[in-house]
């Protein structure tokens, strides 16, 4: 077999279905093997950083490990905003470049880049594979290192003259690097000292994140539990978000930045503060001295190096986060303490206090003719596609649509919410929603999108039509960057430096310019026409809502604060809440 | 929370202090390319600070090699730098010799100087006094080989430096806990 057809059949043996690529000289071996060959599908998306945003999507919406497939030069320099996007949020793929002949390589070949070099910093772990004995072995344990431990991109990079040798292939077992070894189980009495903790709680809280649904359905199915055999009070990262379900009373909604007034005034005032699979990122934490200052801290991450990096916790358990909370259950029952019922109940009548604000109302005004409040917009969304009796997969892009759809949008299971969480991506979301709907292709797929981030990945347009993906972009068009616009009139004065979307293309005539159907929401008499036209549409549909221009995102914590510090409103009413 | 026992509480004992403290690493690696780029690329992408830097194969048949790294940082940042290389998928082993025990930590220096007359003589008396050994002599020059802890080697550059010296080449430091303990 040659090696391309060695690689291929790795991919298949390791259940790999998809591929998400973009051909190119050095990978052209690959590409012919693929084309001769039946098993693996592969998605063909318009820019390499698109088909490691698909594969990063389609790895989140599955639990499976994404595959990109990208040729030398500038088809891996252009996956490195992807990589880094899946590093940051912990999420499994492996990306497989092409790289110039071995014996060119350092010569500045003709779309040579030094890869490994690049990307050394963007990705779990990578390797340039060098003997074509091993190129097997080194997709194998690729795959292992992206999808064990922490999960994270890892890139191998292979050159053309090993894509073309004539390698010997036997299905083997995956080697492991001896010196990578993941703890996943917990500490017993790690688990011991943190249930004691909790149990003897009179104002706790859980604060979970996408380690939970990171670490499988099985986590998120324990953490219902252990929430309810607990009583206690539970919120969410941006990453976490579906891991418990949205529509629980005993849910506080998203904390941080764009958080709750709830979830950020309980995370304030806890006495235990339950971490589980989140790491305590600045967007979470505010002001770090002032964060949850009197609270006994346990944190449950399966990454050591995330244990003490910011807050210094109490109670560190480094493992598996299913398994920890499978072994929180087990734990519960054993203790002999039992919970300071007067105090939790005292604890949760002072959270109604806070959920009474309604730190999430807005003013929409329903006359014909009305200004659409993109809020509301996002709202109605949720609410026509519940109506239908539907369970969406949702990607978005990054800005105030985002933060918009973390509050809007109640999510109920985990997996459906495919967000830019650490890194920030604009132009993730519709390469996002290519994936997931590769992977369930009979799903209700939405990109809820801002008109600025949209327009950095727009190409994929073209992929959503050669495969006839029928989802749906959900334009909240603002044109305005709206989260810099945000900034700059909260913190800059007021000046707008470039944040404007100037020059912008008239989206139902770009939707069909790529022969997709184009639709558009003027004002609010026409929202839920347009947006149930939308549903009903069979196939792909460019939805594009003009939105109230200047409208800003509340609660918000500015940075740097701490979390009682939260405004709720727009500055001028000066909303500052003391606590 | 004084219902909560006080005895899980690691945080009570561990206030984040802000003064700076050293650390030796010695790191066990994989010898394979790209993984000392690796080891100093997490160094420069996360704003630590190395001090020294030594590196070479440790084990019979060269598939193992042995870092040794001296920096500094609050002790929240050294912690970080210990699991943030214990995290690289070809690092066996970290450990922080100054956290483990005692140890022995050693530096080779050479150093040129360049005089004549009164001042040679004297270089070279001061050399035989820290047991420097000269290991390149002309008529104008010697190289001085030194053996030792980085604050002798200082201190004798320093005694050389008004007597001609002109150059300079050190290892930075190797490392090695004192006793049966192995790492």
């Amino acid at each position: 077999m040659t090696g391309a057809e060695v690689l291929l059949q790795v991919l298949a043996d390791l259940g790999v279905e998809v591929i998400f690529g973009y051909p190119g000289g050095a990978v052209l071996p690959i590409y012919d093997a693929i084309f001769q060959q039946g098993k693996i599908r592969h998605i063909l998306t318009r820019h390499e950083q698109a088909a490691v945003h698909a594969a990063e999507a389609y790895a989140r919406s599955t639990g499976k490990i994404g595959v990109a497939l990208v040729t030398s030069g500038p088809g891996a320099t252009n996956t490195v905003t992807g990589l880094v996007d899946a590093l940051m949020d912990s999420i499994p793929i492996v990306c497989i470049s092409g790289q110039v002949f071995s014996n060119l390589i350092g010569n500045d070949a003709f779309q040579e880049a030094d890869t490994v070099g690049i990307t050394r910093a963007a990705t779990k772990f990578n390797y340039l594979v060098k003997e074509k004995e091993k190129l097997a072995d080194k997709i194998r344990e690729a795959f292992y290192i992206a999808g064990s431990g922490r999960p994270g991109p890892v890139l191998v990079d292979i050159p053309k003259d090993l894509q073309l040798a004539q390698i010997p292939y036997s299905k083997k077992e995956t080697k492991i690097h001896p010196s990578y070894k993941p703890v996943t189980e917990p500490s017993h009495q790690a688990i011991k000292d943190a249930v004691k903790a909790m149990k003897k709680a009179k104002r706790p809280i859980f604060y979970t994140g996408g380690g939970i649904i990171n670490s499988g359905p099985h986590a998120s199915e324990g953490l219902r539990e252990l929430v309810k055999i607990s009583g206690f009070p539970c919120t969410s990262t941006l990453m976490g978000l579906g891991a418990y379900p949205a529509s629980d009373k005993q849910f506080l909604g998203m904390l941080g930045m764009h958080g709750t007034y709830e979830a950020n005034l309980a995370t304030h005032g806890c006495d235990v503060l339950i971490a589980l699979g989140a790491r305590f990122d600045d967007r979470v934490t505010g002001s770090v001295k002032d964060f949850s200052p009197n609270a006994l801290k346990i944190h449950a991450d399966i990454d050591p190096s995330q244990i003490n990096k910011i807050i210094l916790v109490d109670i560190p358990i480094i493992g598996d986060v299913a398994r920890t909370i499978e072994l929180m259950i087990e734990e519960w029952d054993k203790q002999p303490i039992s919970v300071d019922q007067d105090a939790l109940k005292e604890w949760w009548d002072q959270i109604e206090q806070w959920r009474g604000v309604d730190c999430l109302k807005y003013q929409q005004d329903m006359q014909a003719g009305e200004v659409i409040k993109p809020q509301h917009a996002i709202r109605r969304l949720s609410e026509l596609v519940r109506a239908k009796g539907k369970e969406a997969y949702i990607s978005t892009e990054v800005g105030q649509h985002q933060m918009w759809t973390a509050q809007y949008f109640p999510f109920e299971s985990p997996n459906h919410f495919m967000t830019s969480g650490g890194l920030g991506t604009m132009g993730y979301g519709l390469p996002a929603a290519v994936g997931i709907q590769i992977a369930h292709p009979d799903a209700l797929v939405i990109d809820i999108a801002g008109e600025a981030s949209t327009m950095m990945n727009i190409q994929e347009l073209a992929t959503i039509k050669q495969y006839r993906l029928p989802l749906k972009v959900f334009i909240l068009n603002n044109r305005y960057m709206g989260m810099v616009r945000q900034w700059q009139e909260l913190i800059h004065g007021g000046r707008y430096s470039e944040s404007y979307s100037e020059s912008l293309p008239d989206f139902v005539k770009l939707a069909e310019s790529f022969g997709i159907k184009g639709m558009r929401a003027r004002t609010i008499d026409e929202l839920d026409i347009m947006v149930n036209a939308m549903l009903d549409e069979p196939g792909p549909v460019v939805m594009e809502i003009q939105v109230e221009r200047e409208e800003n995102c509340f609660p918000m914590i500015p940075a740097g604060a701490p979390h009682n510090q939260i405004l709720l409103g727009p500055v001028k009413e000066k909303t500052k809440i003391a606590s | 929370m004084d219902y909560i026992d006080k005895k899980i509480l690691q945080n009570s004992a561990q206030q984040e202090k802000d003064e700076f403290i050293k650390a030796v690493f010695s790191l066990i690696v994989e010898n394979e390319s790209g993984v000392l780029s690796r080891v100093i690329g997490l160094f420069a992408g996360r704003g630590y600070n190395i001090e020294s830097l030594t590196v070479a194969p440790v084990d019979d048949c060269g598939r193992k090699s042995r870092i040794n790294i001296l920096t500094s940082g609050t002790p929240m940042v050294i912690n970080q730098i210990k699991e943030q290389l214990n995290k690289q998928i070809p690092v066996y082993q970290v450990v922080n010799l100054c956290q483990q025990g005692p140890y022995v930590a050693r530096e080779l220096a050479l150093i040129k100087v360049v005089s004549k007359g009164s001042e040679r003589a004297e270089a070279l008396n001061l050399a035989d006094a820290f047991r420097a050994q000269v290991v390149d002599a002309s008529v104008d020059s010697l190289v001085f080989e030194l053996t030792g802890k980085t604050e002798k080697i200082d201190a004798f550059v320093d005694l050389l430096r008004p007597l001609g010296l002109v150059e300079l080449s050190r290892t930075g430091i190797a490392a090695i806990g004192r006793g049966c303990q192995t790492i």
